[in-house]
C-alpha cells in the first residue's frame, strides 16, 4: 500500500467512529482525508462504515410486533390513569345511539356505508382483513401495505396505522401484498365486521388521535 | 408552562409541545397520541438491551406507564423522545438485573476494552441503497448481525445509531462513561461491518443491483 499520509492505517480505524460522527479536529480530519485519498483498505473500512451507520439508522430497521399499539392503548386505559373515551362518553352515548337506531330502523341496519369514502373508486375494500394488523399508508395514495412492501408510494410521507384504522380512513388494500384478503373479497360483508368490532371495543384510542 | 388556554392560543407551540403541556395539567387522554411516533423506538430500545420480543413489549408498556406517571417531571429543555428512551433504558436493565439474565452473546470478542479492533474485511465498497431495507430478508440480516453483537457494544449501537441519541444522552442512559460509549460504539460499527460484509460473500445482497464483480462493503 502507497501512503504518504501522516497517520498509519491503525490510527486511522482507531478513529473512524469519530470521523463518522464529524467528532475530530480539522487537523486529524485533514490527516485522514489525505490518507483515505491513497489507501483502498481505510476507504473500504470508511464506506463499509457508512453503510452500518445509514441502513441501521433508517426507521424500517425497528419493526414492531402487530397489535402492538392496540396492546398498548388497552394498558394505559386499565392503569386507570387514562379514561377511556368509551367510559367517559358512555353514560350519555348509549341512549342517543339507542335513538339513532330506533330512528334509522330498517334503513341503518342495511347500510353498507363505511366511515370514509374509499379512495379509488375501482377498489374492493377487501374480506377479512385482521383489524389491529400493522400496516403502512402513503399521502396521496389509495392503497395499505404490510411494512416493507416494494409497491409503497411517496415513501417520505409514509405512516404506520391499524388495517381498521386505515380503511376507516378510505384505504383499500394493496393488490400484491393483500392479495389473499381480495380474492374472496365481498366489500360490505368485511366493512360491516370492522364496523360492528369498532362499536363494541368503545373505539377507546379515536379520541386521541 | 401555559394553561390550556394558552396552549392552544399558542401558534408557536409544537403540537408535541401543545400534547406535554395538556397532559401535564391532566389531560392524560391525549397521553397516546404523545408517544405514539414513539412506539417503535422505546420497543427497539428495550429489545436491544432483553433480547426477547414478549419482555421487550412489556417493558415498554411499563416505561410508557411509569412516563405518564412522572409527566409533571418532564421539563421542556429535553427532547421528549430522549426522555422517554431513557425511563426504558433504566425499566430495561432494572428487569434484567431482577432476573439475573446472563446473556450469552454470539460473537467472540476476548479482547479487552481498550485494545484495539481491527478490520478484517477490505472487500471492494459500494453505498447500499436504502431501498434494500425494502426486502425483508435484508432486514432480517441485519438484525442477526446485531443479535450477534455482545451485549455492551449493542446496546450503545442501538441507543446512539438506531435510537439517535448522542453519546452523552447514551453516556447517562446506561451509567457509563463517555470514553466508553465512543469505544464500544467504534467496535460496534466495525465489527457489523465485518460481519455484513462476509454476508455479502453468502450472497445476502445478491439480488441488490450492484454492478457485478463490486461489493457493498
Amino acid at each position: 500500500m502507497v501512503n504518504q499520509s501522516p497517520i498509519n492505517c491503525e490510527q486511522v480505524w482507531r478513529e473512524i467512529s469519530n470521523y463518522v460522527e464529524g467528532d475530530l479536529d480539522a487537523g486529524l480530519r485533514t490527516a485522514m482525508d489525505v490518507h483515505f485519498r491513497s489507501c483502498p483498505r481505510c476507504k473500504s473500512v470508511l464506506e463499509g462504515t457508512r453503510n452500518v451507520v445509514r441502513l441501521y439508522g433508517d426507521e424500517r430497521m425497528i419493526e414492531v410486533p402487530a397489535g402492538f399499539g392496540q396492546r398498548l392503548k388497552r394498558r394505559l386505559t386499565r392503569s386507570g390513569r387514562v379514561r377511556s373515551n368509551w367510559a367517559t362518553w358512555s353514560s350519555w352515548m348509549i341512549p342517543v345511539a339507542a335513538m339513532l337506531l330506533m330512528a334509522g330502523g330498517l334503513r341503518m341496519a342495511s347500510s353498507r356505508t363505511i366511515a370514509h369514502p374509499l379512495l379509488s373508486a375501482h377498489a374492493q375494500p377487501g374480506h377479512g382483513v385482521p383489524a389491529e394488523m400493522v400496516v403502512v399508508v402513503s399521502t396521496g395514495a389509495k392503497e395499505f401495505h404490510a411494512p416493507g412492501c416494494p409497491f409503497i408510494h411517496n415513501k417520505d410521507k409514509e405512516r404506520t396505522l391499524t388495517a381498521k384504522e386505515a380503511q376507516r380512513e378510505g384505504y383499500v388494500p394493496c393488490v400484491r401484498c393483500m392479495r389473499k384478503y381480495l380474492q374472496t373479497a365481498d366489500a360490505r360483508v368485511g366493512v360491516q365486521e370492522l364496523e360492528s368490532e369498532a362499536h363494541a371495543e368503545g373505539e377507546d384510542g379515536e379520541g386521541a388521535r | 408552562m401555559a394553561e390550556r388556554n394558552d396552549v392552544l392560543s399558542n401558534p408557536a407551540m409544537s403540537r408535541e409541545e401543545e400534547l406535554i403541556s395538556q397532559v401535564q395539567h391532566g389531560h392524560n387522554e391525549l397521553f397516546y397520541e404523545l408517544v405514539r411516533p414513539y412506539e417503535r423506538r422505546v420497543y427497539a430500545a428495550a429489545l436491544a438491551i432483553l433480547r426477547n420480543e414478549s419482555d421487550a413489549e412489556d417493558i415498554a408498556q411499563e416505561a410508557m406507564l411509569k412516563a405518564l406517571a412522572n409527566m409533571r417531571q418532564f421539563r421542556a429543555e429535553a427532547r421528549f423522545s430522549t426522555w422517554l428512551i431513557q425511563i426504558t433504558v433504566n425499566e430495561a436493565l432494572m428487569r434484567r438485573r431482577r432476573e439475573h439474565k446472563a446473556i450469552m452473546e454470539g460473537i467472540d470478542d476476548h479482547r479487552d476494552e481498550e485494545g484495539e479492533y481491527v478490520p478484517r474485511d477490505f472487500a471492494d465498497w459500494r453505498e447500499i441503497p436504502s431501498e434494500a431495507l425494502e426486502r425483508k430478508e435484508v432486514r432480517q440480516k441485519l438484525a442477526q448481525a446485531l443479535a450477534a453483537l455482545d451485549r455492551k457494544y449493542r446496546e450503545v449501537f442501538v441507543l446512539r445509531d438506531m435510537e439517535q441519541l448522542n453519546i452523552q444522552e447514551t453516556a447517562e442512559a446506561l451509567g457509563i462513561s463517555i470514553a466508553s460509549v465512543k469505544t464500544r460504539l467504534l467496535r460496534a460499527r466495525l465489527m457489523l461491518r465485518d460481519l455484513l460484509a462476509g454476508g455479502w460473500e453468502k450472497g445476502w445482497f445478491s439480488r441488490l443491483p450492484f454492478e457485478k464483480g463490486t461489493k457493498p462493503w
